[in-house]
């Protein structure tokens, strides 16, 4: 159904097989096709799917997870990993629960530097010491999660967001019958598809990842890059909390709990290489909403509970990557 | 930038030192420190209790320290445990062994299927099993309903609670799996492939070592491990809780192999400092419960630590 799509920007003028075309919009597009392909079967299979109300619904619980995954694309896309985002996710809703107290602005602002902060730390050690990313933010989800619990007295005091406050608006209020938090989502893939896109960062971004030495003989400043790349993923991620808290009405301590996974699926299902140096904001975009349908299906069906969830979506994953694997097997094979 | 070679064999010996005996040395340092301030601490009983409680840890991380030294790690070993203890139920009615059998069985399919798709289809560890680490918990659920289910099979609660001469199961399966772990690692030819394909996977494959035959059964040993250490949190437990057993468990089976001086990149299994890795993260715990420090502060601890212990334990560029 994608037939009609340009070849790649580096398309030779030598013939292209088409298996190797066939491979190329597969990998491409692949994501989008099932997201379509699901939606299609889902609408004719449950007739309470295809409401404006179920997929407003839909759109609203993915919103968060957009976020974060968002900057997960592009720390994977650095061929790093970020574990730490989950805890990251419920540190930025309670620290927004709690400055809400002082207005909307102190509420969106701390959360964001703070989990910025971590994430640029975590950034400098892995971009100066050579330290494996995922072990490093693998300490960042525990050392966060003990932050947590320091802030809240042992999780014993939740914060709550103040009945008139601003915050609760930006968490609650709908357009056209559609969450405020699926449009900042949007915008948000929108600055982040041009910064990875469009700008001599996101360049950086795909060259390292690409190859870590060759970026460094070329010049370009690795380690800034990284550590700014780590940045990013931690202020999404505290921002989403905030986001969360903010429709929630109060931080939540226990929450985003194995996020990080749901993150790392979403991203790899849209199209994005975990080895580095390939992937974009659309796939990643594709792979949450995909995710976010399996489960409403499965909330659907009823009788089945919710475990099931995480079997189809790990199940998803395998096919997924492993089709990618054979997938730039085929492309490679010339 | 001119540094003579004096100044860097200087500086190497001590980091050397650290790396390879840090682990021990910080153990018996928490030792001697609770022995002096702490109220209770060396005695018999309370050590007892550190070590059946670290027991099941340790089986979990010798097998990470075996994926880990292949250059791969295993996430899914926490879902493998609650898909063990899910399983055991089932089968309880045939008797002790048929249960505890077929939740082995389970864990081997789960390190089968991890290790082919890294050995076969070329998949990232990470990736490979994440999925499962993923689907797994799920999937015990699904298998148990949803629900706890008591364990009232005597075997299966003596295997949690007895002990001989005063050495508890718990602790002797342990012990004895480092012993078997560390013979196979040192002194068998399975041992020192591994090793080889870990510190250059395409120079053991052009050497002729099988690659895909050890990656795939040293998945599958963790893959056991894990679910041996299901059925031994099971048995401790009294219950098959397939939502709570063996909850973030991959992290401190990393956690303690990492601390125990193995590195990351591979080429290398450290299993004695495995165990004491584990040994010291669980003293560690302890130490702070007694003195009464709050979690969050144990937690920070922890984290500081693992940063601290895989800085150490990086491989050093040959100058």
């Amino acid at each position: 159904m994608t037939i009609t799509s340009d070849p790649p920007v580096e398309a030779p003028t030598i013939h292209v097989a088409t298996s190797e075309r066939v491979a190329a919009l597969l990998q491409r597009h692949g994501a989008l096709a099932v997201l379509i392909l699901g939606v299609i079967v889902a609408s004719i299979v449950f007739p309470s799917f295809a409401t404006f109300d179920n997929l407003a619904g839909v759109a609203i619980q993915s919103s968060f997870l957009i976020v974060v995954a968002l900057g997960m694309a592009f720390v994977i896309i650095t061929g790093g990993i970020d574990l730490s985002v989950g805890s990251m996710f419920a540190l930025g809703g309670v620290l927004a629960a709690y400055a809400a107290k002082w207005g909307i602005l102190p509420g969106l602002l701390l959360p964001l530097a703070v989990c910025g902060v971590i994430g640029l730390a975590q950034g400098l050690i892995i971009a100066r010491t050579g330290l494996a990313p995922f072990i490093v933010t693998l300490a960042g989800l525990l050392g966060v999660r003990g932050l947590l619990l320091f802030i809240t007295g042992e999780g014993s005091n939740t914060y709550l967001v103040p009945r008139d406050s601003a915050l609760l608006d930006l968490g609650r209020g709908t357009l056209f019958g559609i969450g405020y938090p699926v449009y900042i989502a949007l915008i948000l893939c929108v600055l982040g598809a041009v910064l990875l896109q469009r700008t001599r960062y996101g360049q950086a971004v795909f060259a390292i990842g690409g190859g870590g030495d060759a970026a460094a003989l070329m010049g370009l400043p690795v380690a800034r890059i990284k550590a700014l790349t780590y940045l990013l993923s931690g202020l999404l991620a505290g921002f989403a909390g905030a986001l969360n808290a903010a429709r929630l009405g109060s931080g939540v301590t226990i929450l985003g709990v194995g996020l990080e996974l749901d993150a790392i699926s979403a991203v790899v299902i849209g199209g994005t290489l975990l080895t580095g140096g390939a992937g974009s904001i659309s796939g990643t975009l594709c792979g949450v909403l995909l995710l976010g349908v399996i489960q409403n299906v499965i909330n659907q069906i009823g009788t089945l509970t919710s475990s099931y969830q995480s079997v189809v979506s790990g199940a998803f994953l395998v096919v997924v990557v492993v089709v990618q694997t054979y997938l730039s097997r085929v492309r490679r094979l010339r | 930038m001119t540094v003579d070679s004096a100044t860097v064999q200087r500086r190497v010996v001590p980091a050397r030192l650290v790396q390879d005996y840090g682990v021990y040395a910080a153990v018996a340092v928490l030792l001697l420190f609770n022995a002096a301030f702490t109220d209770n601490f060396m005695q018999l009983d309370n050590l007892r209790t550190q070590l059946v409680q670290v027991a099941p840890v340790v089986i979990v991380a010798l097998g990470m320290a075996l994926v880990i030294g292949t250059e791969g790690v295993d996430l899914s070993v926490g879902s493998v445990m609650a898909l063990a203890a899910a399983v055991i139920p089932l089968y309880l009615g045939f008797g002790f062994w048929p249960a505890v059998l077929m939740a082995l069985l389970a864990g081997a399919a789960a390190g089968l299927l991890n290790g082919s798709l890294v050995a076969f289809v070329g998949l990232q560890p990470i990736v490979a099993t994440l999925a499962l680490l993923v689907a797994g918990r799920g999937l015990a659920l699904v298998v148990a309903g949803g629900q706890l289910k008591q364990i009232h099979n005597a075997e299966l609660l003596g295997l949690g609670d007895d002990d001989v001469a005063g050495v508890p199961y718990l602790v002797l399966i342990a012990a004895v799996l480092a012993i078997i772990v560390g013979f196979v690692v040192h002194r068998t030819t399975y041992g020192r492939q591994l090793v080889a394909i870990g510190g250059n996977r395409s120079a053991a494959q052009l050497a002729g070592l099988p690659v895909k035959r050890v990656l795939i059964i040293t998945y599958v040993v963790s893959g056991v491990l894990a679910a041996l250490a299901g059925v031994l949190a099971t048995a401790r437990l009294t219950a098959s809780d397939p939502s709570a057993i063996g909850n973030l468990f991959e992290l401190s089976a990393i956690t303690a192999v990492v601390v125990g001086g193995t590195p990351l990149s591979g080429g290398r299994v450290r299993v004695l400092g495995t165990v004491a890795g584990a040994l010291l993260m669980q003293l560690l715990r302890a130490t702070m419960i007694k003195h009464n420090l709050s979690d969050s502060t144990a937690q920070m601890t922890q984290a500081v630590i693992i940063i601290v212990a895989v800085y150490l334990a990086r491989e050093r560029r040959t100058r």
